[in-house]
């Protein structure tokens, strides 16, 4: 496969980027899309160009690290699926790919591909847990938790804090990401109890780091690759009065 | 049992042992705790509850990861689960077992105490756990489900769908994030750790080039505790991520800490195989495949290339029913991963060739189907699947899986005494950045459980107990060996930055060893070949300081940089793992040496002379060798036997 890669470029934070073309040629189908970008890296390598600067870790779905915006598309074209599980084989009748970084003003540029989403540690730190030291848990099987409960509170905690949501949304709203984390322990009796504080702390702290408002575009829904539902922001909005 | 050097061993019933120490150790009191400043590097499992609980009790924590945030470490993606031994199920399960099943698991290579004291603390991260919230999965009762995993014969894995490690690290990141804003921890993301800084003798500091500006800088504290995973990355392709690396535990055996079994290699069976020689990673599935899929290779190597469904039965070799009638697919998984490789060896594997070699087998669900219908396989496998077919683009429930071993964790790590603390004082080492619990093999859902046990139990205790016991004089960045290290750090990136003939990038190098490591210094072994291999390990260094090329500049963000000096430390290690393994006459665990498997090709553990944990500390051209010879008071040594 041969493709035509226009690339976001940008030195650091404080300058500005801009879309640079490069063509690749000979790429693997069974390729992933990280290896396809790996494989431009090592050709520019050896041409003595710098390389490109993408943010992966895992490379297995479950990290988080992974983000890209491809021709439009957080995570690219394939739904429930970060950019690392992409192979090459999704784009046969496609030439051409856009490849740009997470757009939001609370995710700032640090380097081409790669943005800041350290607002995301800020909202879990404001009250994204139960405050429990450790040692003072009592045994596991004392308190009984409903399984469908249990099933609700993981299906919420799957949340791998990738950013596409706020990536997704034309108001760049983390309230999936921030839904989530409220709706996961408030579905567990261990964090029932400050869940209304919790809720209130995180989404203040939401809009302290710069992201937008919900407004139902239900854009985060579509494109979380962990499928995390927007019923979440629904309960966070009751949980707060505002609905 | 040292031969060099007097180190704590406690004594005693076994069951009193840790609660007999935790009275010995010495406290600080609450007030005075603030003073007293702890780094801690990871924020894997260990690193992240470490951190929650340090912070939770008073101590000023400086916390270092790589990633872009402490919820990215590798533990995140553990999937199967985590023991303990609470016997919730009433099928005979105890503390003493679990102990027992974890010392015969790692072939009797690993302490009693420590064993024991896993065991022990066990049932504790599991209420600790529950107590954060993680959503383990639970019966209609309410109660919490388990499953038996890895070949146990009692249930004692609790586990959260196929997210085990994510949940429960996104509990500890959550706790330890607690303490972030009450203050008490102070974090660095994309910070990663260059060197340790020494002083009298004792672990002061690190240096840690912030990954963003390029910066170096130095953190001073009383004492450093390096929580920073495995090295199985040193073979290029594995299940690790992609940042997974040695350079922490590397730079601390530079300086003195012993490095322990570094051969000690876990290499797991179900992984989807290589589909080409520019694959970054493998990817692994869940080993309860299993329980439902039938293994098999064509018996004629001339089959190799058709379609499987054109192969009729009689020409299938279900060498796993064949070779092991008693657990066929189910034996462990090192016996599995080395049938598996001997199938390929022998010219009978499938899919295609990598380095004029087919490297895979089939998983076939064909029969499970039959029996118990689609339904029911997509119900218990259904995101395995997926995962399959996405990565491979073949659909499983039509044409068999193909799957091939690869390197999966590392048993081998820092030594640690009973605290926990390496060679070099007031540096400690905890999850699998440390060689302690897992002996020559480990436990499917044990992994999880010691990252845990360290960070929230062990580690807060005897950290603690160091610091009260000592003195520590004020060190400003102006001192010696403070200056000492930064410029040694710089001195390494310039170099690397400045080769006299750049050529090749870092993942030519990684690649390059590898290759050598798989061959070398994978499932078998084999003396010449390990001679050879550590020849062409130092071949491949002086290439690697004469053409690593890098490109952009350090004083911004550079992968390529950051790759490179991560290479550099894994052939170093690479070699040390050659030298280890060359050592081990003995087929032990995880691995067989070809000099010494029996007739029938089983392993023979020598117990008379190789009962002993090797301890390398770093020497000018070749490592030391001290051996801590492993004494079993409460458990005989027995042969592992599957047949």
């Amino acid at each position: 496969m041969n493709f035509t890669l226009h690339i976001w470029r940008q030195k650091n934070q404080r300058s500005n980027g801009d879309f640079k073309t490069y063509e690749l040629e000979n790429v693997s189908s069974d390729s992933s899309f990280l290896e396809m970008l790996d494989q431009l890296n090592e050709k520019l390598l050896i041409q003595g160009e710098d390389c490109i600067v993408f943010d992966y870790d895992c490379r297995e779905g479950i990290c988080g690290a992974c983000s890209l915006v491809i021709n439009g598309y957080p995570h690219g074209k394939q739904q429930r699926t970060t950019t690392c599980q992409l192979y090459m084989r999704e784009y046969t009748d496609e030439t051409e790919l856009w490849i740009e970084p997470w757009r939001a003003d609370a995710f700032p540029v640090l380097k081409d591909l790669t943005v800041d989403r350290s607002a995301f540690d800020k909202i879990i730190q404001s009250g994204g847990f139960v405050s429990v030291h450790t040692g003072s848990a009592a045994d596991a099987n004392t308190v009984l938790i409903n399984k469908d409960c249990a099933d609700d509170a993981f299906n919420s905690a799957t949340c791998i804090g990738c950013g596409a949501c706020v990536a997704a949304c034309p108001n760049t709203s983390a309230s999936l990401f921030v839904a989530a984390k409220i709706n996961h322990l408030l579905q567990l009796p261990q964090g029932k109890i400050e869940s209304k504080t919790r809720a209130q702390k995180m989404s203040k702290a939401m809009f302290n780091e710069g992201f937008g408002v919900c407004s139902n575009h239900r854009h985060c829904e579509a494109e979380c690759p962990k499928s995390i539902s927007v019923s979440n922001i629904t309960q966070m909005n009751k949980l707060i009065g505002w609905s | 049992m040292f031969d060099n050097r007097p180190t704590f061993e406690p004594t005693g019933p076994l069951q009193e042992r840790w609660k007999k120490h935790l009275f010995d150790l010495s406290l600080i009191a609450p007030q005075n705790r603030a003073k007293h400043k702890i780094i801690v590097v990871g924020t894997g499992l260990a690193g992240a509850s470490l951190c929650a609980t340090l912070g939770e009790m008073g101590y000023h924590v400086n916390s270092f990861c790589f990633q872009d945030s402490p919820r990215r470490a590798h533990s995140i993606a553990a999937q199967g689960g985590i023991n303990a031994a609470k016997n919730y199920q009433n099928d005979g399960d105890s503390v003493w077992r679990l102990f027992y099943d974890t010392i015969k698991g790692g072939d009797f290579r690993a302490r009693e105490s420590n064993v024991y004291r896993l065991a022990e603390l066990s049932v504790n991260i599991i209420d600790q756990a529950v107590a954060q919230g993680v959503p383990f999965a639970r019966e209609y009762s309410g109660y919490l489900a388990n499953r038996s995993f890895g070949g146990a014969q009692v249930s004692r894995t609790f586990y959260a769908r196929g997210q085990t490690g994510q949940q429960l690290l996104l509990g500890a990141y959550q706790a330890m994030s607690r303490q972030i804003a009450a203050g008490t921890v102070k974090h660095h993301s994309r910070s990663e750790m260059l060197e340790l800084i020494k002083i009298d003798g004792k672990a002061r500091g690190i240096v840690v080039r912030d990954l963003v500006s390029g910066e170096i800088n130095s953190h001073i504290a009383d004492c450093v505790v390096l929580c920073t995973g495995g090295y199985g990355n040193a073979f290029y392709l594995s299940t690790n991520a992609k940042g997974c690396n040695t350079s922490a535990t590397w730079r601390a055996h530079k300086h003195g800490a012993y490095f322990a079994n570094p051969s000690f290699i876990q290499i797991h069976p179900t992984c989807i195989p290589q589909s080409g020689e520019s694959q970054s990673k493998l990817t692994l599935m869940s080993e309860s495949l299993r329980n439902d899929g039938r293994i098999w290779a064509p018996k004629n190597s001339q089959d190799c290339s058709k379609n499987p469904s054109d192969i009729a039965a009689a020409d299938r070799d279900y060498f796993l029913e064949r070779l092991y009638p008693a657990f066929a697919n189910l034996v462990p998984r090192d016996i599995a991963s080395r049938a598996l490789k001997n199938i390929c060896d022998d010219g009978n594997g499938v899919g295609v060739k990598i380095h004029g070699q087919r490297r895979g087998v089939y998983l076939d669900f064909a029969d499970a189907i039959n029996n118990l219908g689609e339904d029911k396989i997509r119900e218990k496998y259904g995101n395995l699947f997926e995962m399959y077919q996405r990565i491979t683009g073949d659909n499983p429930y039509k044409t068999p899986m193909k799957i091939y071993p690869a390197v999966h964790y590392t048993m081998g790590g820092l030594w640690v005494d009973y605290n926990l603390m390496t060679s070099i004082d007031g540096l400690f080492a905890g999850g699998e950045a440390n060689f302690s619990d897992h002996g020559a093999n480990r436990l499917g859902a044990s992994a999880l459980m010691q990252g845990l046990a360290d960070g929230y139990f062990i580690l807060p205790q005897t950290v603690a107990s160091y610091l009260a016991q000592g003195k520590f004089a004020k060190v400003d960045d102006k001192h010696p060996a403070v200056i000492e290290a930064l410029n040694a750090v710089k001195t390494r990136l310039e170099r690397l930055q400045n080769a006299p003939k750049p050529k090749h990038s870092p993942d030519y190098f990684h690649q390059q060893l590898g290759k050598i490591l798989w061959e070398s210094c994978g499932m078998s072994r084999k003396g010449a070949i390990l001679k050879q291999a550590i020849k062409q390990i130092d071949a491949l260094q002086i290439q690697f300081w004469q053409h690593i090329k890098i490109t952009g500049i350090d004083a911004e963000l550079n992968q390529t940089l950051e790759r490179a000096g991560r290479v550099a430390d894994f052939i170093e290690l690479g070699r040390l793992m050659c030298a280890d393994a060359l050592d081990r006459e003995e087929s032990c665990g995880c691995h067989a040496r070809t000099e010494h498997l029996s007739k029938d090709g089983e392993a023979q553990r020598n117990d008379e002379e190789f009962a002993y944990v090797s301890a390398w500390e770093s020497g000018d051209k070749n490592a030391i060798l001290h051996k801590e010879f492993l004494a079993f008071e409460f458990i005989q040594p027995t042969i592992r036997n599957y047949k």
